[in-house]
C-alpha cells in the first residue's frame, strides 16, 4: 500500500515537473517589477494594475497576441534599486526566460542597462531612465519612448514660452527648479541648463534630499524669498503632495507651477486637493477613461479577472496600460517580421526598434487620445516625434488643457548623443551602424 | 578667496539685510523642530524606560494614523476615532510585551533592537493589509491656513502653531508625569536597572505595556499633525529619520531634550539651508543636522540633556 501510494505520488511530481515546460513554452514571459508596499505604494499600485489589466484584457479578449498568452508574474520591489535587481535576476529565466521587462525605476534602469543586454531582454522604459539610451547605437536594449527626460524639459520651457508670448520673452526671467535630489530627479538638469544659457533665463535649482521629503520648508522659504516667474517641479511620491502643500502656504500661485509627469498623479494632489486647484504637470498619455479600450477592460473585469475598480482611469493606471499596448503592439509587429507567434527577448528588441504606432493603428487599438503616435528607429529608441501634454488639476480630476508640446529635439538629440558617446568610450563600446 | 567670502560674508550680509526674511525662516524651522520633536519623543519614552531603541517609532506614527484615518473613514466621529485608536495602540503594546519583549528581559540591547525592527515590518505589512496603501487626506479641522506678522513680512502656517502649542501640552503632561506620579518613579527605575526595578516588585510587564500604549498615544498625536499636513500616507514613516539626530543631541532620556533638540535642529538646518545650501549644491540639511548633533556629541557624549555615563570599573 505504502509503495502504491510513493509510486503514485512520484508519478504526480513527475508530471507535473514536465507539464510547466510545456505550459511556459506557449507564453510570452513578462515579469512584473511592481511597488504595491511601502512609502511609493500610492504610485505604484495604479501603475501596475494598468500594466497587468492590459495585458490580462488581452488575454481574456484575443488570447494573447498572435494566439500566445502572457504569463505575467509581480515582483514587489518597494520601489528599491537593490530589490528592483534582485527581482530581476530571480524572474529572469522563469518560463522560459523573459521577453520584455519595464524596471519601473530609474535608479533599476540604470543597474539593468549592461545585465539586461547581456540577457538579450530588451528593457523599455517608458519616459524615465538614462536619457542618453535614446541612441540606440549605443544602447540596443533600451528604449524610453515615447520622450525622455530631456524632451519634457524642453517642452516644458517651450510652454513657458508660448504662456509668455515667445521664447524670447524668457530672457531675464526666474525659473525655480525643485527637484528630488535622486537619479531621476537629477537627470534634466544637463538640458535645463544648456536651454537657460540660450534663451537666457536664470534657473536656481532647488534639491530636495530624501530626508526632507516629507519636509520641504527650506525649499518653499527659497521660492519665496526669489518669487520666481516659474517653479519646475520634479519630484516623486510623497515629495510631490508635500511640495504642493508648502508651495500653496507661501501662496505660490498655482498655474505658474510646472510638474513633470511624475509629479502629475491624483495621489500627488489629493491631499492638497482644493489647494493644489490649477497646478499643472506635463504628461505622454490622455487621462480619464472616456476611451474604447476600457469597454474591453469592463467586460474583462466583468469576468472576474483583473483589478476592477481600483484605480481605473487614474493617471498611473493609464501609463501602465499605455506601457504594455506598446509592448503588446511590439510583438505584433515582431511576429509579422519574424513570421512565428512565439517570439524571443531578441525578438521582441526587433519590433520595438521597428515600432510604428501611427494614429490609425491607435484608433484599431482603441487608444486614440490615450497614446501617443511613436515611431522608433534603429538611431532613435525615444521616437521620432518627442512631446508633451499639459494637464490642468480642477480640484477634482485632471483635465488635459494643451495640445501635443514638441520637444527641442535640436537641442536634446545633440546632448542625447554626446552623452551616449561618452558611455560608450567609458565602457569600450562601438556604436552600431543603423544604415 | 571666493568661496570663503560666499561663506562668511555674503549669508550675513544677506541676514542684515532682510532681517524679516531671517526671522520667518526661524520660525518655520523652530515650528518643524516642534514636529520632529513630537516623533522623538515616543523614541525618548521607550528608551527611557526599557533602555530600548526603538526602531518601528516611525511605523507606530504610521500604524496610529492609519487606524485613525480609517474609522473616519468608515464613518466613525473622530473623537470615537481618536479613543479607538487609543485603544488600538493600547491592545498593540500589550501584545508586543506579551509576544516579543516577555522573552527577552535581560537580552543583550542589541537584540531588543533587532527585535523592534522586526515589529516595523509587521506594523507596516499589517497596516497595508488591513488600510490600504493609499494616501488618505486628513481634516479634523486642524487650521490650515497662514497668518502674516510684522507688517505682512513674517508668514507663518496656523497648522504649525497648532502643532506647537500640541506638542508643548503634551511635553507638560509628560514630564511631570515622570516626576511626581508613581508610575513615572516606577518608569525611571525600569530604565535604571531592570533585575533591580524586578527585586523590589516593580512589575516589569505593566511598566512595559504602560510604556510602549504612550509611546503609542504619542505616536497618534504625531500621526494627526504630520497626515494633516501630509495626507496618511506610507511614507509617514520617513520622518523617523528627522528625528535621530534630534535625538542624538537631546540625548536618548531626556524627554525636554528631544524638544529643545528639536528647535535647535529645525531652526539650525532651516537656515543652513537657506543660505548655505547654495554653495554645496543644496540639500544639505539631509548630512547639516547630523553633523550639528556630533558637535553636541563631541563635547557631550551622552546629548545636551541625556544622563551622565558613569560606568564603576
Amino acid at each position: 500500500m505504502i509503495l502504491r501510494t510513493l509510486t503514485l505520488a512520484a508519478t504526480a511530481v513527475a508530471t507535473l515537473a514536465s507539464a510547466v515546460p510545456a505550459m511556459a513554452e506557449g507564453g510570452h514571459f513578462i515579469p512584473v517589477m511592481s511597488y504595491r508596499t511601502g512609502p511609493y505604494a500610492p504610485n505604484g499600485v495604479p501603475f501596475a494594475n494598468g500594466y497587468v489589466d492590459y495585458f490580462e484584457m488581452l488575454n481574456h479578449r484575443d488570447g494573447g497576441v498572435g494566439g500566445v498568452p502572457f504569463i505575467l508574474e509581480e515582483c514587489e520591489t518597494g520601489y528599491k534599486t537593490d530589490r528592483g535587481i534582485e527581482c530581476y535576476d530571480r524572474l529572469k529565466n522563469n518560463n522560459n526566460g523573459a521577453v520584455v521587462l519595464s524596471p519601473w525605476s530609474t535608479g533599476t534602469t540604470y543597474g539593468l542597462i549592461e545585465k539586461a543586454a547581456k540577457d538579450e531582454i530588451p528593457l523599455v522604459t517608458l519616459g524615465y531612465g538614462r536619457t542618453s539610451a535614446a541612441d540606440g547605437r549605443v544602447f540596443p536594449w533600451v528604449f524610453n519612448f515615447p520622450a525622455t527626460y530631456w524632451s519634457q524639459a524642453s517642452s516644458m520651457v517651450r510652454y513657458i514660452g508660448q504662456e509668455m508670448g515667445g521664447l524670447d520673452k524668457l530672457k531675464g526671467k526666474k525659473i525655480s527648479l525643485v527637484h528630488f535630489d535622486h537619479p531621476g530627479g537629477r537627470e534634466p538638469i544637463p538640458t535645463l541648463e544648456l536651454l537657460a544659457e540660450k534663451y537666457g533665463f536664470k534657473m536656481n535649482k532647488l534639491p530636495v534630499a530624501l530626508s526632507s521629503l516629507s519636509e520641504q520648508k527650506s525649499t518653499w522659504l527659497q521660492v519665496r524669498k526669489n518669487r520666481p516667474d516659474y517653479v519646475l517641479f520634479f519630484g516623486w511620491g510623497v515629495m510631490n503632495s508635500t511640495g504642493l502643500k508648502e508651495a500653496a502656504a507661501i501662496r505660490y500661485p498655482m498655474d505658474k507651477m510646472l510638474g513633470w509627469w511624475w509629479s502629475g498623479a491624483e495621489a500627488d494632489v489629493q491631499p492638497s486637493a482644493e489647494a493644489a486647484k490649477g497646478y499643472k504637470a506635463f504628461s505622454m498619455h490622455g487621462a480619464g477613461i472616456e476611451y474604447p479600450v476600457f469597454d474591453s477592460i469592463k467586460e474583462m473585469h466583468a469576468a472576474g479577472k483583473g483589478y476592477e475598480g481600483e484605480a481605473m482611469g487614474d493617471v498611473l493606471y493609464n501609463r501602465g496600460l499605455v506601457n504594455a499596448a506598446y509592448i503588446a503592439e511590439a510583438m505584433v509587429v515582431a511576429q509579422k517580421h519574424f513570421g512565428r507567434a512565439q517570439l524571443t527577448g531578441s525578438d521582441v528588441r526587433w519590433g520595438l526598434e521597428n515600432l510604428d504606432v501611427t494614429k490609425e493603428r491607435i484608433e484599431e487599438l482603441g487608444l486614440t487620445g490615450l497614446m501617443p503616435v511613436t515611431k522608433v528607429t534603429c538611431e532613435n529608441h525615444e521616437g521620432t516625434t518627442p512631446a508633451a501634454l499639459v494637464q490642468q488639476w480642477d480640484g477634482k480630476k485632471w483635465n488635459i488643457i494643451s495640445d501635443w508640446i514638441p520637444a527641442m529635439s535640436d537641442v536634446v538629440r545633440p546632448l542625447v548623443e554626446q552623452d551616449a558617446a561618452l558611455y560608450a568610450k567609458e565602457n569600450n563600446i562601438t556604436p552600431r551602424t543603423c544604415s | 578667496m571666493e568661496f570663503l567670502s560666499d561663506f562668511f560674508v555674503a549669508p550675513i550680509m544677506e541676514m542684515v539685510d532682510a532681517p524679516e526674511f531671517l526671522a520667518e525662516v526661524i520660525i518655520a524651522g523652530l515650528m518643524s523642530g516642534v514636529m520632529y520633536s513630537l516623533v522623538g519623543l515616543g523614541f525618548v519614552l521607550i528608551f527611557k524606560a526599557s533602555g530600548i531603541f526603538n526602531f518601528a517609532q516611525g511605523v507606530m506614527v504610521l500604524f496610529a494614523a492609519l487606524n485613525f484615518v480609517g474609522l473616519m473613514d468608515s464613518g466613525v466621529h473622530p473623537i470615537i476615532a481618536f479613543i479607538a485608536t487609543v485603544v488600538i495602540m493600547t491592545v498593540l503594546a500589550m501584545a508586543i510585551e506579551r509576544v516579543v519583549l516577555r522573552r527577552l528581559v535581560n537580552q543583550n540591547q542589541l537584540i531588543l533592537f533587532m527585535s523592534t525592527i522586526g515589529i516595523a515590518f509587521f506594523l507596516e505589512g499589517f497596516g497595508e493589509l488591513i488600510w490600504g496603501g493609499n494616501v488618505r487626506p486628513l481634516d479634523i479641522g486642524i487650521p490650515d491656513d497662514v497668518v502674516f506678522i510684522a507688517n505682512g513680512t513674517i508668514l507663518i502656517q496656523e497648522a504649525d502653531l497648532f502643532a506647537g502649542a500640541t506638542a508643548a501640552l503634551l511635553v507638560t503632561i509628560l514630564a511631570l508625569g515622570f516626576r511626581y506620579t508613581a508610575v513615572g518613579r516606577a518608569l525611571r527605575a525600569v530604565a535604571d536597572d531592570h533585575q533591580a526595578a524586578l527585586s523590589i516588585g516593580i512589575p516589569l510587564n505593566n511598566i512595559w505595556v504602560i510604556v510602549w500604549a504612550v509611546a503609542g498615544f504619542v505616536a497618534l498625536v504625531a500621526g494627526i499633525m504630520w497626515g494633516t499636513k501630509l495626507g496618511v500616507q506610507f511614507s509617514i514613516s520617513i520622518v523617523a529619520l528627522k528625528a535621530l539626530p534630534v535625538l542624538i543631541l537631546g540625548g536618548f532620556t531626556s524627554i525636554p531634550g528631544a524638544i529643545i533638540g528639536g528647535l535647535i535642529i529645525g531652526a539650525g538646518e532651516k537656515v543652513a539651508e537657506v543660505y548655505w545650501g547654495s554653495l554645496f549644491g543644496g540639500a544639505i540639511e539631509e548630512w547639516f543636522a547630523y553633523i550639528v548633533a556630533l558637535l553636541f556629541l563631541l563635547f557631550r557624549p551622552q546629548g545636551l540633556f541625556g544622563e551622565k555615563i558613569i560606568d564603576r570599573v
